[in-house]
């Protein structure tokens, strides 16, 4: 049987993990070296919900780089970059949407 | 202006002292982020999509002119040179760092400004009119009667822990700017029979999933009960108000279960024990908060001045004048509404530039004060009429001088998905698009009186339930789609708007709202006419059938 994570995790294709740096906010993605990038780029890529639940629980370990970890659908582009996979995730890459005021 | 003590100043050191103390912890993993968020969070800090943001109390929605330009310096310095004014006389900062948070609150105390208590399951700020003290309508400053509020509800510790946020808002004008009936509590200031100053008091409206008008709980209040009524209502809702359900515990909820005249009753039977006793207002205790709000010397002069018919030969200068100059209760006098809703920028945004712009003004004719409204403009509500033309120029060259106040292109927005972590859907830019849509100011003004209001989820922090016109932003399979309302009204004949029809998607938004305008234009009974009015005479089918019939 599934443990209550499993079952809430859905994971139908490439996933990565995502936090906020706690300094500043930023928004930050697990790497491979159990580090925090802020470029999408240098994330770990999963495919499985098995997998995501362990990367998410290493991300958890500590606290004090990133806060709010969660899994984040992710889309590998035909030259093989990685780029958000929804609006928000975009948003949260890119900025807000508009031209912030100057 | 309210001039604060030395209890006051003293009070918010401490508690900047105290807030830097646990930044320190927090960054050093002595707190963990769970012991961590719900400080942050009494101090006005969130944590959004891609920041940190800091939102900062304006209470009542006064603001010196030394007030607005420390916003400005704590913009510049410690976010990107911008700050956006709410729906709740608030300003929010939405890209400090945690690591400078403790800097820049200190820099907001000096001045007497901070963010506690615009978080977390406490009273909030308390609104009212942004011409209060102005305004030739009211019956008293309603800025009194939320300054024993403020001081009353600050830190109180009965109310610190609430089912969920409590928000109170008091209009003394028979027009009601302050959205009352869509609060918490709303208190309606007026005089009864025998001419004494007491409150008619309204609970339970609210906006956000379960939206209601407030229900009248008693018609006149003397005022020196105020702080007893408030209190005997914070504890019926504090004993009976659901905590198991987030999505139940607001008041509004409580009251529409056991219905109002049951919560009345309830409230009632509480006040009757503690009515008479330590909360209690004498005429000292209210004349002491009443001596300490400083008003202009205001020296007579005469009604349109030769200088200002100068000025309105110049149509631009005339139809700012227009919409944005309205009447004060001294003669000779003006209250101007500042829009910051420049055609295509982001609602209620205002640059540190720009605020240093007014603050300016503020000083130079406006006796240092300027005013926030929950319609996300800026206001100077006092100022000579005379002065109008120097005023207009500066605020012209700063961008803050677009004469569609109260028209359709004086959107409320929300945050939305650009900024904020609850949204399902953007509001800045469908905002924007439908003021370009409606740049044409003499169109606008031909549409004449139409608010339109946006939230990027139901939590309805753009108060779309109210707007003449709302969307409400919602999320289906990943994309964004838009429910829209005609009919809702914040004003002192508050309703909620009836739905349209069926969400529609983004890009469809813009061009749905040109076929409303279109069809209101068509089917009015006369230019005088307004949308809201039309609305109500004819209800939403109307519109329904034409506007989907195009789409």
């Amino acid at each position: 049987m599934a443990s209550p994570q499993q079952q809430k995790l859905k994971v139908n294709g490439p996933v990565a993990v995502t936090a906020n740096r706690l300094t500043d906010g930023a928004v930050v993605w697990r790497t491979a070296q159990e580090d925090w990038s802020p470029d999408l780029a240098d994330a770990l890529i999963v495919t499985t919900a098995d997998q995501a639940i362990a990367l998410l629980a290493s991300a958890q370990k500590r606290d004090t780089d990133a806060v709010g970890a969660y899994v984040a659908p992710v889309v590998i582009e035909a030259d093989g970059a990685i780029a958000p996979g929804n609006l928000r995730e975009r948003i949260r890459v890119a900025g807000p949407t508009f031209e912030l005021p100057h | 202006m309210y001039v604060y003590d030395e209890f006051d100043r003293a009070f918010l050191a401490e508690r900047v002292a105290e807030f830097r103390d646990q930044v320190a912890r927090r960054l050093s993993g002595a707190l963990s982020e769970d012991e961590f968020k719900p400080l942050r969070l009494m101090n006005g800090v969130y944590l959004q999509l891609h920041a940190y943001m800091l939102r900062v109390a304006i209470p009542y929605g006064t603001l010196s002119s030394d007030q607005l330009r420390r916003l400005a310096y704590v913009a510049r310095t410690y976010d990107r040179g911008y700050g956006h004014f709410t729906t709740r006389q608030n300003i929010q900062f939405n890209w400090i760092k945690l690591e400078d948070l403790p800097d820049a609150m200190a820099a907001l105390a000096e001045v007497g400004v901070h963010g506690i208590q615009t978080s977390g399951n406490c009273i909030r700020n308390v609104t009212t009119d942004q011409w209060a003290g102005a305004t030739p309508q009211e019956f008293d400053d309603p800025r009194i009667w939320a300054e024993i509020l403020r001081q009353y509800s600050t830190l109180h510790p009965e109310f610190t822990y609430l089912p969920r946020k409590f928000k109170i808002a008091i209009t003394a004008a028979p027009k009601d700017r302050a959205a009352t009936k869509v609060h918490d509590v709303g208190l309606r200031l007026h005089r009864n029979e025998a001419g004494e100053l007491g409150f008619e008091v309204l609970v339970g409206g609210g906006l956000g999933r379960t939206p209601f008008v407030g229900k009248s709980v008693r018609a006149f209040l003397p005022a020196r009960h105020l702080l007893s009524y408030i209190e005997a209502i914070m504890r019926v809702y504090n004993q009976y108000g659901r905590r198991d359900n987030i999505y139940k515990a607001r008041i509004k909820i409580l009251v529409h279960e056991i219905g109002a005249e049951a919560f009345a009753k309830a409230v009632e039977a509480e006040w009757e024990a503690i009515r008479d006793g330590a909360l209690h207002l004498s005429d000292e205790i209210i004349a002491d908060i009443r001596s300490r709000f400083l008003y202009p010397d205001f020296q007579p002069r005469a009604d349109q001045p030769a200088a200002l018919a100068t000025a309105l030969e110049d149509p631009a200068f005339a139809a700012w004048h227009r919409n944005s100059v309205h009447p004060h209760k001294v003669p000779g006098h003006a209250i101007v509404t500042v829009s910051l809703k420049a055609i295509g920028a982001p609602p209620g945004d205002a640059t540190a530039d720009q605020m240093e712009v007014v603050a300016a003004l503020a000083d130079d004719f406006g006796w240092r004060e300027i005013r926030v409204g929950h319609e996300q403009n800026l206001c100077l509500p006092n100022v000579a009429q005379e002065d109008l033309p120097a005023i207009w120029r500066r605020l012209e060259a700063a961008g803050l001088a677009t004469p569609n106040v109260n028209h359709i292109s004086d959107i409320i927005a929300c945050p939305g998905l650009d900024y904020c972590a609850l949204a399902n859907a953007r509001a800045i830019p469908v905002a924007q698009e439908i003021a370009k849509r409606f740049a044409d100011l003499e169109r606008s003004r031909t549409i004449g009186r139409l608010h339109v209001n946006i939230s990027g989820c139901i939590n309805a922090c753009g108060h779309h339930h109210v707007g003449h016109i709302g969307i409400l932003g919602v999320e289906k399979n990943g994309q964004e789609f838009y429910q829209i309302t005609l009919g809702g009204r914040a004003d002192e004949h508050a309703q909620l708007g009836t739905l349209l029809g069926p969400a529609v998607s983004y890009e469809q938004v813009p061009g749905l709202i040109e076929d409303v305008v279109d069809t209101y234009i068509e089917l009015r009974a006369g230019p005088d006419e307004l949308f809201i009015d039309t609305v109500a005479r004819l209800g939403v089918e109307p519109f329904k059938e034409r506007v989907y019939a195009a789409h």
